[in-house]
């Protein structure tokens, strides 16, 4: 990006001493304006105004009456009400955080040993490849539901073994439930790491090979390459990754609080108010789980930067 | 004596192991492994969901027939298809994955441009906003959206998904405005300068330079688009249905369909016995009806894979789909 703006910048850099120049350097920044404005337009309309109104409904008590929407203000009444009366949401809310931070890990660690797999120069790549994107395109909530209530998720394997009995001598109990789940629904996880596994292929496939070379050469097995090369230069890959699956599994439609903010958003005696509240809540724990990835993995440190000389170097030989 | 024995250990282990760049056969042996039963994994849901599709009744009550129906049929396809109303809802369903799909990759395209291009103004924070439209959930926007449709009299109609994808703001978006904006950063300005050069204006530069360079580009984003909006229900019940999910009078399309398949099934039969549900004892679908309707609902989504996977493999190395 550095690079491109200060190619972008010369021609303006240079024209600033005469005056038609610049106008053309600001006539270019318009048009670009111009390729941008739907999507701007588009951001206010659907996403910022609707966002505002959004914590207007929350701190409202919004009734639909005959002439219209009233709306009454009641502070932070209806959160006051979601931690008080309402049985199910916070409920729901923690076991989903606890799904998440079980899942997320496995996921990422799933998806990028499919990746490493599919990176291998192995006969029939294109077949294993077309195979391996194939949840990308089933995933959904009906077809995942239908697929969950038919049993052709779960490894019957597991249950025969007694696992269960396993699991619960010892893990902690509050785990227990979160963890068994984990196992039943130990094929379903491997199907949500389509996506996240196209997305480390593809930061595979950007590493130089002859890093690999000079590595053996210094005699690195590779097992350490894989923790000195491949891991610090897909760190990136690894935030986005863990980024998209929260934001997958946030919106996945199995979700069971997504469903409790619809039901409550169409429940008239409950109405728009605690809708907007919930999703408030669910909002702010999505955007903290963001942030503790974020924490985890954004951090670039020296790793990052060698990395991506050398492999300009290499490209240019 | 010592050193030889060293000798034959390393040249095994070469072979065996293998070292960069030329892989011994134990370890390719283990990567297929891995790969087939991973791959099996994958495949295991949905080859039982087809098999069990062509089972009949006498079948799936039978516990020893797993794998290999004693007689293939094809009635739970036929009611399957009834029940679904698939001939209203699949037009339902294309109209509405389709054009929100062009519109989103064409807007995604345009917003991509922009900012890969030119000197926007206020790019920086464009793309925070950008990437801040990824990261909150879709759900606080539910009930303001849900409530500026109704304003405009357009909810139960598929225009609810249509006018945010014209403008940008559909499913998951910003990923392909990120998409495009990576893309249109690798292929080289000399190309546009040299057609400013001959007087080209930036919107031919744009239709005549980058949008065909930028194929791949446009395949993925338009594949991901289809399929997310086809697989989307949450939004799509609330925007057609509103509370009254199930109503055969309004929009309605195959996903949802088959989301309250129990639902309308029931319905079906009550239509057919006429007189209640009491006469028909069995008012449930079976697990083959079921796994049928799932097989048509994803079969659309797999004919467009099998067509489309050529540029979709090939597309991810190219598009830097991951950004940087």
């Amino acid at each position: 990006m550095k690079g491109f703006q200060t190619k972008k910048e010369m021609p303006a850099g240079t024209g600033k001493k005469s005056g038609p120049r610049l106008s053309m350097s600001r006539k270019k920044s318009l048009v670009g304006l111009v390729f941008v404005t739907p999507w701007l337009v588009g951001f206010f309309v659907f996403f910022a105004s609707p966002l505002l109104q959004a914590v207007v409904y929350s701190l409202n008590n919004v009734t639909i009456t005959a002439s219209g929407r009233k709306m009454t203000y009641v502070r932070l009444g209806n959160y006051q009400d979601i931690f008080i009366k309402d049985a199910y949401f916070m409920d729901r809310l923690l076991n989903f955080l606890k799904e998440i931070i079980l899942q997320l890990p496995l996921i990422l660690v799933f998806s990028l040993v499919i990746a490493i797999l599919l990176n291998q120069s192995v006969k029939g790549k294109g077949i294993f490849r077309t195979l391996f994107f194939l949840p990308i395109i089933v995933v959904s909530g009906p077809v995942m539901q239908m697929l969950i209530s038919s049993g052709s998720t779960t490894i019957p394997l597991i249950e025969q073994y007694g696992l269960y009995e396993m699991i619960e001598e010892v893990i902690p109990r509050f785990l227990q439930e979160p963890v068994t789940g984990l196992f039943s629904e130990l094929l379903l996880i491997l199907w949500y790491s389509g996506v996240p596994t196209l997305i480390f292929l593809a930061g595979l496939q950007k590493i130089d090979a002859t890093l690999y070379e000079a590595s053996y050469m210094d005699g690195a097995s590779s097992w350490v390459s894989f923790w000195k090369i491949v891991l610090p230069s897909i760190k990136g890959m690894i935030l986005i990754n863990s980024i998209y699956v929260t934001v997958f599994l946030a919106t996945s439609e199995l979700n069971e609080v997504i469903d409790l903010i619809r039901s409550n958003m169409l429940n008239a005696s409950k109405g728009f108010g605690i809708a907007s509240a919930m999703a408030w809540l669910y909002t702010i724990c999505i955007l903290a789980i963001i942030g503790l990835c974020y924490a985890l993995f954004g951090r670039t440190g020296g790793g990052e930067k060698p990395m991506k000389r050398s492999r300009k170097e290499g490209r240019k030989r | 004596m010592k050193k030889e024995l060293a000798g034959h250990y390393f040249s095994w282990r070469a072979r065996l192991v293998g070292r960069p760049g030329h892989r011994g056969w134990l370890f390719k042996a283990m990567i297929y492994v891995l790969l087939i039963s991973i791959g099996f994994v994958y495949l295991y849901p949905v080859l039982s969901m087809f098999v069990t599709s062509l089972m009949g009744l006498p079948d799936l009550l039978d516990a020893a027939v797993k794998w290999v129906p004693t007689a293939v049929t094809f009635d739970n396809y036929r009611e399957a298809l009834d029940v679904m109303r698939v001939k209203e809802t699949l037009i339902n369903s294309i109209v509405g994955a389709l054009i929100p799909a062009l519109a989103q990759t064409g807007v995604c395209a345009l917003t991509g441009y922009g900012l890969a291009r030119y000197q926007v103004p206020f790019k920086k924070l464009i793309i925070a906003l950008l990437i801040v439209t990824f990261v909150v959930p879709p759900y606080v926007l539910l009930v303001p959206n849900y409530v500026m449709f109704s304003d405009y009299g357009i909810l139960g109609t598929l225009k609810t998904l249509i006018y945010p994808a014209m403008l940008g703001q559909g499913t998951k978006s910003a990923i392909f405005v990120l998409i495009f904006m990576q893309f249109f950063r690798q292929t080289p300005l000399s190309l546009d300068e040299a057609a400013r050069v001959d007087g080209a204006s930036e919107a031919r530069i744009f239709f005549g330079i980058a949008v065909p360079l930028a194929v791949p580009a446009f395949i993925i984003s338009f594949l991901f688009s289809f399929v997310w909006y086809w697989n989307e229900t949450y939004f799509t019940a609330l925007y057609l249905n509103g509370n009254n999910i199930g109503d055969t009078t309004r929009v309605s399309t195959m996903l949802l369909e088959l989301q309250n398949f129990d639902a309308m099934y029931k319905q079906r039969v009550q239509q057919v016995a006429s007189w209640g549900a009491s006469v028909m004892g069995e008012s449930v679908a079976n697990e083959a009806i079921k796994m049928a309707a799932t097989v048509i609902t994803i079969l659309p989504l797999l004919i467009l894979y099998f067509c489309l996977q050529k540029y979709f493999v090939e597309g991810i190395d190219r598009t830097g789909i991951t950004g940087e």
